[in-house]
């Protein structure tokens, strides 16, 4: 049977409401027991016969020219079978290159995984060994020369903007609009979004705030380190195992890196423990080929330590950033500012450009200006991480909505839903909204329990702040074929990281009105369905979801089809009602027709979607705090999260979306950052000194989801996984201000530096005549 | 991680013997929750470990009306677990139960946490508060060194080459004595004290005045500190905030931190101050055995 492309702009039953049979139910996972039982195989568990081991040697230095590589000592240890640099992989080109997942410099890519000419940060990748155990491969790394020529650390944007900084790219010109520089530089990419007239706007307004902020450089913190196995076969095959967002997206980085064709390498993901933006980019992958090509077609597994994953990949951008926003008496934005200044780390492409879209998203604004600059710095080159650079600027953007509110002596939350965003409002950028709903999620939490509860007592605090993501569409390709006993294999290339086997499959079921058991959804290989983009961009319920919902279509009409050809009918003739087919008196239950309907031929159904109208998602968050005057420490008393979810599918996994990404927001906003030495050494490359919170840090997060249905979906579907990591570290930090009285201008607000804050508020206060 | 010769002696003379015979390059493993890492990491490299977990007299944990003896090797769970611990010296367990998670206790001991010598260990500021004296053996034989003086520089201590802790041997508490220990994290787990701080009391029969009493901090000095100034300033003193303030404001003079990624001088130095005076308020609770909001249980959920 012929696949169907479904272009998203086509017009889809918008029902999202009530009457499902599967959708809003809790089902168990098909990955479930495999989880709980410690037997589902993740990327550093695949084993096979002859397998060597790989081990890669990393930068000691954060930025240096490599004057040369020995590496004659480590390849005469016996049991040592490859040893490969930069050098071992093709040339290559200085040109730009969509993979699917945003546009890359090959060269950039290509040096990310092997420095070439210079090492751009503490823990970059120089050279990699194959042995026959991984004590041996370390111990070779270890004999391998590498003769460098230090050169100064640029470890932030002032380092980098600076006149005599020095140049990380040689060739890097800074593009501007469109203009592109003669100069050198560290300043890859400059941008403004504008409208109306901001002077004017500011002129008028009767109360501006304008702030400066910084935000430091942090990791994804995936539980999983990255890992890959592969084997490059004498005729040329190339198998990599790896857990990944997208093995599309490794098998394209790959090709592109090793320069082989598309049909010659199969990317078979494993089960996945955690990405969040940061398991897109190829790090281990393509070294692992070869290593397995160099030590004579032999299987080759790379697995990072701990210490690799931070230092060399991930983080996102530390930043700085400056907000300023006016208002008139009646507590409407007439104006606002935003200049972004983001480190993307080694190589161009931090997420400034989200971040200038997620900046004032949430506000109905007439006249505005959004900067944004892309800058390079001596620090890993920055991934995806959860809602790319939203979580930064909107603790900036919060912040100063805050003390707008606080100052007009307005409730937050009613200056939130004064000026707050609705249909046909625009964005930043100037795209218009189709149906939101951030003010119902600004309502959910003002009418919450929580927030209708008054917090007393010292040192304690209340704050909320709200959040946009723009959410994704992107590609989706799946298969389903219907089998004669009336269960359906479901073939999606969607990785699984929050329970999607389970939700695409609960749509595919609700389509064919059958029971979400009758469906057995699994995420297959690249060489089994068409393209698929990554798992990301909140995508994969919807899009692949999106999919599912046309495979239960296309296979009903062709039962339907088959039926009428049966019972000698035309095929419109033929209803399906109640898990029933039935025309001319003939009727027939889903599970006999399932049989009968193949007798002469199989049945399956393929669908490729590109939907372009995805609906973006909205958060406000409430968050209660004590802090602890004499240490700064903050305990978080209660958590309130309200979204807009569209449509829930499988509730569970959309509250524990949710629920996760408010506690890395808490992570990111009290605890996590990259510390550095004068010299660019990372010095806190373990979940030791780099501060995620445990359990014991984290109150249960109560979730709200508010539920206005995408209406370009037919079920209402919205991205769920993203926007919940906004909002957090502007609520906390307003709960800090609530709290002590001190706005804190930088991430994160750890003891020490809410301490150092409290004793410089009290320094001044002492310097006020007659304030005691 | 390099191959090693493993050695598992089940006497003190066989284990002298072991380390004697590998010379420079053996080390005696107890729990090895901080010698693996290293060795994993690469930062120390040995031809032989000497695993002293078999030797009974490292394992032994006697407690009796001259005292407490806990072999050096003796794991935290086990002392966890002892009941007649529990009772005798309860400020103990504040320590036993911060190393680590419930399975690193069942392989970390407090020799081990001593004997590693880190100035953050959180063991050895509460060995000083309980006044331990340590007993060592080795190829001249054995010897005993007060617990604050057995460390000498970051990592580094008093045994000499081929020596070990075999026992940690704690007094008797004398009537109306409490202890406590408390460190400052940022997190509520898994971290290194940015300032830890052990404190012990005696109280007077009627439980007003303070007799005497001992503090100690750690993670504000290249060894964890011994502050006797702040100890003698209590001996005498009602017992008042004023009384306690006094004592911190001397801990706090006598810290010497250092700014690192874990905490700065100044935070370092203000906390010395804030975590004696909390540490004080508990142990004297725990003289008057007044069950007040005890921060440490509600922390460790030991109770």
């Amino acid at each position: 049977m012929a696949g169907t492309k479904q272009n998203g702009t086509a017009k889809l039953a918008a029902n999202g409401q009530n009457g499902y049979k599967v959708i809003g139910t809790r089902p168990v996972r098909p990955d479930g027991v495999d989880k709980v039982t410690g037997r589902a195989v993740y990327a550093a568990d695949v084993q096979m016969t002859g397998l060597l081991h790989g081990f890669v040697l990393r930068s000691p230095h954060a930025h240096a020219h490599i004057r040369s590589i020995d590496t004659s000592k480590a390849e005469a240890l016996p049991g040592v079978r490859a040893v490969v640099t930069a050098d071992d992989l093709p040339e290559a080109e200085d040109k730009v290159e969509d993979l699917g997942e945003g546009a890359i410099n090959l060269k950039y890519l290509s040096d990310n995984v092997l420095a070439s000419e210079k090492v751009l940060y503490h823990g970059h990748a120089v050279a990699a060994v194959a042995a026959v155990n991984p004590h041996i491969a370390e111990e070779a790394a270890g004999l391998i020369e590498v003769d460098y020529e230090l050169l100064p650390p640029v470890m932030t944007v002032d380092d980098a903007l600076a006149d005599d900084a020095p140049i990380l790219l040689g060739t890097l010109r800074t593009d501007s609009m469109g203009e592109v520089g003669t100069e050198p530089s560290n300043l890859a990419s400059v941008f403004s979004h504008q409208r109306g007239d901001l002077d004017a706007g500011f002129a008028g307004a009767h109360l501006v705030v304008d702030r400066t902020f910084r935000t430091e450089t942090v990791h994804q913190g995936y539980i999983e380190p990255h890992a890959a196995t592969a084997l490059h076969s004498a005729d040329g095959q190339i198998t990599i195992w790896t857990s990944t967002q997208g093995s599309f997206a490794v098998r394209g980085q790959v090709c592109e890196i090793l320069k082989v064709p598309v049909s010659r390498l199969k990317v078979v993901p494993t089960e996945i423990g955690g990405g969040f933006g940061g398991k897109i980019n190829v790090y281990v992958e393509p070294v692992a080929v070869i290593l397995s090509e160099k030590a004579g077609h032999e299987p080759v597994k790379v697995v990072m330590s701990r210490a690799d994953v931070l230092a060399a990949t991930g983080p996102t951008s530390g930043s700085n950033i400056r907000v300023k926003i006016g208002v008139d008496t009646d507590g409407k934005i007439s104006a606002a500012l935003a200049e972004l200044y983001y480190e993307a780390g080694a190589y161009p492409g931090s997420p400034v450009g989200a971040a200038a879209n997620v900046s004032l998203a949430p506000y109905a604004i007439d006249n505005l200006q959004v900067d944004g600059y892309d800058i390079v710095v001596n620090r890993p080159r920055s991934a995806a991480y959860r809602a790319p650079g939203g979580t930064n600027v909107a603790f900036a953007v919060e912040s100063v909505v805050d003390e707008l509110a606080e100052k007009l002596s307005m409730d937050p939350a009613e200056f939130r839903i004064l000026n707050g965003a609705k249909e046909n409002d625009r964005r930043p950028d100037g795209l218009q909204y189709a149906r939101i709903g951030h003010i119902e999620t600004v309502e959910a939490i003002r009418d919450s329990e929580h927030y209708q509860t008054p917090l007393e007592g010292k040192y304690r605090g209340r704050g909320i702040a709200s959040g946009y993501w723009n959410n994704w569409g992107g590609q989706s390709s799946a298969t389903a074929v219907l089998n004669p006993d009336g269960t359906v294999n479901l073939n999606e290339a969607s990785t699984d990281i929050g329970g999607t086997r389970a939700s695409i499959a609960m749509q595919l079921a609700e389509a064919m009105d059958i029971e979400y058991e009758q469906v057995m959804a699994r995420v297959v290989d690249t060489d089994t369905v068409s393209y698929n983009d990554v798992t990301g961009g909140s995508r994969t319920t919807f899009a692949t979801g999106l999919a599912a919902y046309n495979l239960g279509q296309q296979l009903l009409q062709e039962m339907k089809n088959r039926l009428a050809d049966q019972w000698e009918v035309e095929a419109g003739d033929v209803s399906y009602e109640d898990g029933t087919f039935s025309a001319g008196g003939e009727s027939l239950p889903f599970v006999k027709a399932a049989g009968l309907v193949q007798r002469e031929e199989p049945l399956m159904a393929s669908s490729t979607v590109h939907p372009q109208d995805f609906g973006p998602g909205f958060s406000t968050q409430c968050i209660d705090i004590e802090v602890d005057p004499d240490t700064g420490k903050i305990t978080v008393l209660r958590y309130t999260i309200a979204q807009d979810v569209g449509k829930a599918i499988h509730p569970s996994y959309v509250e524990g979306q949710m629920q996760g990404g408010v506690a890395q927001g808490i992570g990111w906003a009290i605890n996590e950052e990259y510390i550095y030495d004068d010299e660019g050494h990372l010095l806190n490359a373990s979940l030791l000194d780099y501060r995620m919170p445990t359990a014991l840090d984290l109150p249960m997060i109560e979730t709200i989801m508010v539920e206005v249905p995408h209406p370009a979906h037919p079920y209402g579907v919205r991205g769920v996984g993203e926007v919940n990591i906004v909002p957090p570290a502007g609520a906390v930090a307003n709960a800090v201000y609530q709290a002590t009285g001190v706005r804190m201008d930088k991430l994160p607000i750890s003891p020490a530096n809410l301490l150092e804050a409290m004793w410089a508020q009290e320094a001044e206060a002492e310097l006020v005549p007659g304030d005691d | 991680m390099q191959a090693f010769d493993f050695v598992a002696p089940t006497s003190v003379d066989e284990a002298i013997s072991a380390l004697a015979a590998g010379g420079a390059t053996a080390r005696p493993l107890s729990g090895g929750t901080d010698l693996i890492a290293q060795l994993q990491e690469g930062r120390l490299a040995l031809d032989t470990v000497v695993d002293l977990k078999r030797i009974p007299e490292l394992m032994a944990i006697s407690v009796s009306g001259d005292g407490m003896t806990l072999g050096a090797s003796a794991s935290c769970h086990s002392i966890n677990n002892y009941q007649a611990i529990r009772d005798a010296y309860p400020a103990l367990i504040d320590s036993t139960h911060l190393i680590g998670g419930t399975q690193i206790q069942g392989r970390a001991s407090l020799g081990g946490n001593l004997c590693n010598s880190s100035p953050a260990a959180d063991s050895i500021p509460n060995l000083i508060a309980h006044s331990v004296t340590c007993h060592i053996a080795g190829p001249n034989g054995r010897r005993s060194v007060a617990v604050e003086d057995f460390c000498t520089a970051p990592g580094r201590n008093v045994l000499e080459n081929g020596e070990f802790l075999v026992a940690l041997e704690f007094p008797t508490p004398p009537a109306n004595f409490g202890a406590a220990y408390l460190r400052f994290i940022p997190r509520n787990e898994m971290d290194i004290a940015v300032v830890g701080a052990g404190a012990s009391v005696v109280l007077s029969d009627d439980k007003s005045t303070i007799q005497s009493g001992r503090v100690s901090i750690g993670a504000v000095a290249p060894t964890p500190l011994f502050v006797q100034e702040a100890g003698d300033a209590l001996a005498g003193q009602p017992v008042s905030e004023e009384t306690l303030a006094k004592a911190a404001d001397l801990a706090k003079a006598a810290a010497r931190p250092i700014s690192d990624m874990r905490g700065t001088i100044a935070q370092r130095t203000h906390l010395s101050g804030v975590l004696t005076q909390r540490a004080l308020r508990i142990a004297i609770d725990r003289a008057r055995g007044t069950q007040t909001v005890d921060e440490l249980g509600r922390l460790n959920g030991h109770g």
